[in-house]
């Protein structure tokens, strides 16, 4: 979903060609998941068919290369993508939640699973910190998201830990 | 190993805190006791850095029994091969940021003209070399964790002790003191013991353990990982 849109605001700053557009995306976006060519050329058809883009073909040397540009249609809706806030997800469904709920139902050891759970986010939090040590602002603010959330299932994981009787009766008795 | 802590034990009045705690640490390693409120994780490091002694078990440093010596000992040891850091700097108001930091090599006796040299490197690793002269209640938070750990680690200690470090300071601020504290601890080949609930401090230690009713859980020696 996020690809086409920001394909179109990397257009809006400045028209470009796809093999730019791609090291653009690459570098702020791609996060060590590179956008394929195939797939940077198909959306740029898309948006093109959809006239939110316009390819203007440049003669040269080499094969033939098309200069993108946004068209009013696409900054209209690079404008409204940008004004929408993202949906606040409830997570109310977890993974976490339901394998505690079902350990405590089957009498497994739910606090061995929290505390693998546990370490195992606190191993990812110390490869994101590696990663803000060695890495740009834009990695380190993408880390920090990632540990931002990763902070936050932790505090469930140590809240859960701490209630854990209490919700093992809840389940039993239910 | 550099510390160890030997089925521990250590009550307030009737309540006990610690129940049979074992930590074993070893030397330039950096670890994280993490825990809820209360859990025992800052007596466990009182009892490691021999501030209080443990009613049963026993703590060991650098092959030495650490509980069983007399008060005049253990201070000296604290002197000489520990740094503290605590959570609100604990810094001594009166005196000026280079007072400070010289102070723990004055007790110890270092010449005063050396004292003063050292203490000007160390607030100069911590960028703070232009701060020297103020006293430490105009400084900002995270300016006055820096000295604390100038403090903690000008007598070049085996092991320092932090209990919550960044625990008053804003998110990016402690991660910048954390940063400099394991960062300069490392270079100095010092162990770090840093007692925090706070995830992204513990996530720059080599690993955590946790503390729960006063017993450690390491998850990485109970197979809880894999």
């Amino acid at each position: 979903m996020t690809v086409p849109l920001a394909l179109l605001g990397l257009l809006e700053r400045e028209p470009s060609h796809g093999y730019d557009l791609k090291r653009d995306y690459d570098t702020f976006f791609g996060r060590g998941r590179p956008l394929p060519f195939g797939q940077v050329y198909s959306t740029l058809g898309r948006l093109a068919r959809d006239g939110k883009v316009t390819g203007q073909s440049e003669p040269g040397d080499g094969p033939d290369r098309k200069r993108y540009a946004i068209t009013p249609l696409g900054r209209q809706e690079v404008a409204t993508w940008l004004a929408e806030p993202v949906a606040a997800e409830p997570y109310l469904q977890t993974v976490l939640f339901t394998k505690v709920v079902l350990a405590l139902m089957l009498g497994r050891d739910a606090a061995g699973y929290l505390d693998a759970q546990r370490a195992t986010h606190m191993r990812r939090m110390r490869e994101l910190t590696e990663v803000k040590r060695g890495g740009s602002l834009t990695d380190a603010l993408l880390a920090d998201h990632a540990m931002f959330h990763l902070e936050a299932d932790l505090r469930w994981i140590d809240v859960t830990q701490a209630r854990l009787g209490a919700l093992a009766e809840t389940v039993r008795a239910s | 190993m550099i510390i160890e802590a030997r089925k521990v034990s250590r009550s307030y009045g009737s309540t006990p805190a610690l129940r049979e705690a074992d930590l074993s640490v070893a030397a330039g390693e950096v670890v994280a006791v993490m825990g809820p409120s209360g859990s025992g994780k800052s007596t466990l490091l009182h009892c490691l850095a021999g501030i209080f002694t443990p009613d049963s078990g026993e703590v060991w440093f650098d092959g030495r029994r650490l509980d069983t010596l007399d008060d005049g000992r253990r201070s000296e040891l604290r002197r000489t091969a520990f740094g503290f850091v605590f959570q609100f700097g604990q810094l001594v108001p009166e005196l000026t940021v280079t007072d400070n930091v010289m102070l723990p090599l004055l007790l110890g006796r270092t010449r005063r003209k050396h004292a003063e040299r050292r203490a000007a490197e160390w607030l100069e690793r911590l960028e703070l070399a232009d701060l020297g002269g103020r006293r430490t209640g105009e400084l900002s938070g995270g300016q006055a964790q820096r000295v604390a750990i100038a403090r903690a680690l000008v007598t070049r200690p085996r092991v320092v002790f932090a209990d919550e470090p960044t625990g008053a300071l804003d998110t990016l601020t402690g991660e910048h003191v954390m940063n400099l504290l394991v960062g300069l601890a490392r270079e100095e080949g010092a162990t770090v013991i840093v007692v925090t609930h706070d995830a992204r401090v513990a996530a720059c230690a080599d690993r955590e353990v946790v503390v729960r009713d006063g017993r450690v859980s390491d998850p990485y020696t109970t197979g809880a990982v894999r």
